[in-house]
């Protein structure tokens, strides 16, 4: 490569960025529609997360419902339930693990806050040691929150820029 | 009166002479015992009265009075349906009993849970690495001066901006 400088975005063609968003936008809908969930489930949460990943509410209408139990092929970590101290050395391995592009739900008040598990075993929120993309309040959070939850975070997705030739395009 | 009750009977009146106090909570007839004693008394109640499964060990924390601590055993009899609980007071600057491994293999764990949790030591229990808890954790955390929302974080907080 020669060592060009980079040209700054505002002169760049007004062609040039309706590729770049046009690009987004395409990008953006074939990967809200391919999220595949690790669950990380520790908790009475799990049972809530049955319910809506189960037939009658079946997230797998909204291209979410396949779970891979490997964090190296999921693009969602759903971090459902209680995370305690003695977990979170394993919560930050997994993500850590996951490839980019990835998303983190927290699914639940325990894993949003640590909700009322304020004491020297529960961490208060996994957003103390991982970026959190989405908050599901509730204890557990009723299906229809957590349909609506990832709805939420596929729009983020649909908006989002998805760099994925180089830094500027 | 059923064969249980008869057999609370029978033990208080054989053993009563060994404990300091003794009464009945709830249908379970209470000993209250010398630490040097425990291991006798409990091996006389598993051997001569079948009290053949040790439910649980655990603690309780008294920080106004010397001494601080009550350790707090429980047995059941499978033949019998009942129930014995025996305490036994420790000081905090010792804070040591005889284990029960060699009566009850089930005591193992259950001492490790009480000893990371009131730091009560069992004499003779070669395990009392912790059990919920982690390497590296410092305090008793049932202990009641052991600050409510005191955490030992393993991983690093983010620094998360506002
Ligand atoms: S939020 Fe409620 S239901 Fe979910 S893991 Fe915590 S306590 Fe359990």
């Amino acid at each position: 490569m020669s060592a060009t400088t980079p040209v700054p975005r505002q002169q760049k063609s007004a062609a040039f960025e309706y590729l770049t968003t046009r690009k987004d936008e395409f990008v953006g809908w074939a990967r809200k529609f391919s999220l595949f969930p690790y669950p990380f489930v520790t908790a009475c949460c799990a049972m809530e997360f049955m319910s809506v990943s189960s037939t009658l509410y079946d997230t797998d209408r909204f291209g979410a419902a396949l779970p891979r139990f490997t964090p190296r092929q999921s693009d969602l970590l759903m971090v459902v339930g209680t995370v305690s101290h003695k977990q979170a050395p394993i919560l930050r391995k997994v993500y850590e693990q996951m490839c980019e592009p990835k998303w983190v739900i927290a699914f639940g008040v325990c894993a949003t806050s640590g909700g009322f598990y304020q004491n020297y075993a529960a961490l208060p929120g996994i957003d103390k040691i991982i970026p959190v993309d989405l908050y599901i309040p509730g204890c557990p959070p009723r299906p229809e929150m957590v349909i609506d939850g990832i709805m939420k975070l596929q729009d983020k997705i649909a908006g989002a820029r998805h760099p994925i030739i180089n830094q500027d395009f | 009166m059923n064969t249980g009750d008869n057999l609370l009977d029978r033990v208080l009146a054989s053993l009563g002479a060994q404990a300091l106090e003794t009464g009945m909570a709830h249908g379970i007839l209470v000993l209250q015992i010398a630490p040097d004693s425990l291991v006798p008394v409990v091996g006389r109640l598993k051997r001569e009265f079948g009290f053949d499964l040790f439910l649980d060990v655990t603690a309780t924390d008294w920080p106004q009075r010397r001494p601080r601590f009550d350790v707090v055993y429980h047995f059941y009899s499978t033949r019998d349906f009942v129930r014995v609980r025996v305490k036994t007071r420790v000081e905090e600057a010792d804070p040591t009993v005889d284990t029960l491994v060699p009566l009850y293999g089930s005591a193992r764990y259950m001492e490790r849970e009480c000893h990371e949790m009131y730091g009560i030591c069992f004499r003779g229990n070669d395990d009392l690495r912790p059990l919920l808890l982690y390497e590296g954790f410092v305090g008793h955390p049932l202990r009641k001066d052991y600050p409510k929302q005191k955490e030992q974080p393993l991983v690093p907080y983010r620094d998360v901006k506002p």
